[in-house]
């Protein structure tokens, strides 16, 4: 998103749950329910002290169950509605979340991955929940999938959590981590009116309005009197036989499906000379562009994609990769899920695609992927002394 | 109520229901449109949430804003779409497994919080979608799918549960006394507060036919028996409760409802922002 340099502005210091939290209020969020889970809570914290000041609401659910049903009543309600949480409580959520994406319920859910079941390592990071956000509720669905690489780009890509779920009617996931979400960095935020904010389109007139038959939205108490369902569906939410719920389905899968390049974000660096590309995401991204910038003064050619977006998966940018990309590798914080992805997209074509995962709860470093390179590419031998995941 | 008077309330085309000939839950939307009508509540101002089961099938057919939602959550949707919109009347259509099987989280805390919900147990003693399991509100003894030699489980008296959870109305009553289920229904939506109704109700095709009461009428005079217009309290002991129900209106008191509540925390919080500015 382009960055306005009108005035200069004062950056403040703030932590990426800080940033997740003013993001939201930026987008227009006014409706918050949740449960308290390391590493997340000091989003509903702030949320606690924010929304009332604005006659949003804040409410503390009984469990995540409740908190993410709460947002859906709350979004038919018509209002920008969210919740945050982590991992267990993610798993939690997964028959709320697919109640909203069959109901095309525009809401957003943040998780802010750490390691393990029940307590797990609570405040240990991972990026073990990739494929439970893709996958993670039952049967066919459609969702996005967002992630942010520091405090900042954690402030934009809520803002853009919001503007996806408003114009698709999807709910959306926003992946953080332990450490992107406590970490603190400098961060001048925008002001109101930078940013382009996107809202439920609402059709010309209530009288006849079908809500699934495309993405325009009306709420409850709009003089429409509709049916909203997790059954299969028609268009006026009524229950549908075989063909129609077939015809449904897909039609609200091709809401993601078929706007992938708009909806994948990204970022690259030396794509046109790259021989060697690094593919990652979220916190790890950070030690992947210093490890770029080390073997690049090596003179290894080495380039980097940062994907922001996970779910839909940008298989056109594997397509695209030119003929001098010969190895890939995947950092991840956890034993081989994105990189399920990154084969299935680049299938058929000669190139060696490696992982490079991390699941001790710290994060991977700069110098482990230049190793992980240096043996892909059999450039130079690993010191000795440093561990390979 | 006059026929042609209902049928501003249905949705004629999702009509006939999907229930069994017999059920009682008809019985208990006519007894609600009933109420709704007596109160003149405008149908774009009512938000009927369903939860799942055949009692969960009930927003299909009445036009108001209507929600099928998920099992047991039910409550936990309605209390999101009271808070973000106060002014709508929101009502809860559950089963009694619903309610107060997966669903019983949500619902000791609804009554917790007491905010302003209307929320209708349909109590059939049984899982009727599902066909025919025990629910938390068989009766100690009683046949179904999953206790065929009857239940060794002691069932939940959801109206205790409710008082002891906080709600500020609870009342019982049952489909065989119809237009004291309307006088219920319509005390409830008036109620301003967490409100919480049973309604037993008979489940033929499966609590009848497990338990040798083939016949609806059967069933109905089964409520009949089985329940004792009576306060709480005023029944002797925790066995004679247990074979006559007491029904009425247990508890309708009013305390502060949870969205007036959050409503004066906003101003509050407004009037600290102001002040830490100045
Ligand atoms: C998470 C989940 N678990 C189980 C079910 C299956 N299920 C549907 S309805 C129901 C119970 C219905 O009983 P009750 O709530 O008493 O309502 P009734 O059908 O008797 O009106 C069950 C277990 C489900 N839909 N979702
Ligand atoms: S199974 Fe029982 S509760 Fe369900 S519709 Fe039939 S009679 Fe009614």
């Amino acid at each position: 998103m382009p960055e306005r340099k009108a005035k200069a502005k004062k950056p403040r210091l703030i932590q990426g749950n800080e940033a997740c939290t003013y993001g939201a209020l930026y987008a227009g969020c006014s409706f918050y329910a949740g449960y308290p889970i390391t590493p997340s809570s000091e989003i509903m914290e702030l949320m606690s002290r924010e929304l009332p000041k604005t006659e949003g609401v804040f409410i503390q659910m009984e469990d995540e169950i409740a908190s993410i049903s709460a947002v859906i009543g709350a979004a038919w309600a018509g209002k920008k509605a969210m919740t945050a949480t982590s991992g267990p409580g993610f798993s939690l959520m997964q028959e709320g979340i697919g109640y909203a994406a069959i109901t095309e319920t525009p809401c957003v859910i943040v998780n802010s991955q750490r390691w393990g079941p029940s307590t797990g390592q609570p405040t240990k990071t991972a990026q073990g929940d990739v494929m439970q956000a893709i996958w993670g509720t039952h049967g066919d669905h459609p969702v996005i999938v967002l992630t942010a690489s520091h405090v900042r780009d954690v402030f934009e890509m809520t803002v853009t959590a919001f503007n996806f779920s408003e114009q698709y009617r999807v709910p959306v996931i926003l992946l953080l981590d332990e450490v992107l979400s406590h970490m603190r960095e400098n961060v001048c935020l925008p002001e109101p009116g930078e940013r382009n904010l996107i809202e439920r389109q609402r059709p010309a007139r209530a009288d006849g309005f079908k809500p699934f038959k495309d993405l325009t939205f009306l709420p409850f108490g709009a003089g429409a009197r509709f049916n909203v369902t997790g059954m299969a569906h028609d268009e006026d939410g009524f229950p549908a036989q075989a063909a129609e719920a077939d015809r449904q389905l897909r039609r609200i899968m091709n809401k993601i499906h078929q706007n992938v390049e708009k909806v994948a974000l990204y970022e690259e660096l030396h794509l046109d000379d790259a021989r060697v590309l690094i593919v990652t995401y979220g916190i790890t991204s950070r030690a992947a562009e210093n490890a770029v910038e080390e073997l690049r003064a090596e003179g290894v050619p080495v380039g980097l994609v940062n994907l922001k977006t996970l779910w839909p998966f940008p298989d056109f940018l594997f397509e695209r990769l030119g003929q001098n990309v010969s190895h890939l590798l995947v950092p991840e914080l956890n034993l081989g899920q994105l990189v399920r992805e990154v084969k299935r997209a680049v299938q058929g074509r000669w190139l060696t695609v490696e992982h490079l995962g991390r699941v001790d709860g710290s994060l991977i470093t700069p110098q482990q992927i230049v190793e992980a390179i240096h043996q892909l590419t059999g450039t130079k031998i690993p010191k000795e002394g440093v561990q390979q995941c | 109520m006059l026929r042609e008077q209902y049928s501003e309330y249905l949705r004629s085309e999702e009509l006939p229901s999907v229930w069994c000939p017999g059920c009682g839950n008809g019985i208990i939307v006519k007894a609600l449109v009933n109420a709704i009508a007596a109160l003149s509540l405008r149908r774009d101002d009512v938000v009927l949430v369903g939860g799942i089961g055949c009692s969960g099938r009930t927003p299909f057919i009445l036009d108001f804003n209507t929600m099928h939602t998920t099992h047991g959550r039910a409550l936990a949707f309605a209390t999101g779409i009271k808070l973000a919109r106060p002014e709508l009347k929101v009502i809860v259509a559950m089963g009694d497994g619903d309610a107060s099987a997966i669903g019983g989280n949500h619902f000791i805390h609804a009554c917790r919080r007491n905010i302003d919900l209307a929320a209708i147990i349909f109590n059939n003693a049984i899982y009727g979608q599902t066909g025919g399991q025990l629910a938390p509100t068989t009766p100690q003894g009683k046949r179904s799918t999953t206790s065929l030699l009857g239940t060794i489980e002691p069932n939940f008296d959801l109206c205790k549960l409710a008082l002891g959870a906080g709600a500020g109305f609870v009342a019982r009553t049952t489909v065989f006394d119809f237009h004291e289920l309307i006088e219920t229904l319509t005390r409830a939506l008036t109620h301003k507060g967490f409100s919480v109704v049973e309604a037993l109700t008979p489940c033929p095709t499966y609590f009848g036919r497990m338990n040798d009461l083939r016949e609806p009428y059967e069933m109905l005079h089964y409520l009949k028996d089985q329940t004792i217009p009576q306060a709480l309290e005023d029944v002797p002991d925790e066995a004679a409760q247990m074979k006559r129900l007491p029904t009425g209106i247990f508890k309708d008191e009013q305390r502060m409802e949870y969205t007036e509540l959050y409503s004066q925390l906003c101003k509050a919080a407004k009037g600290a922002a102001v002040s830490s500015s100045e």
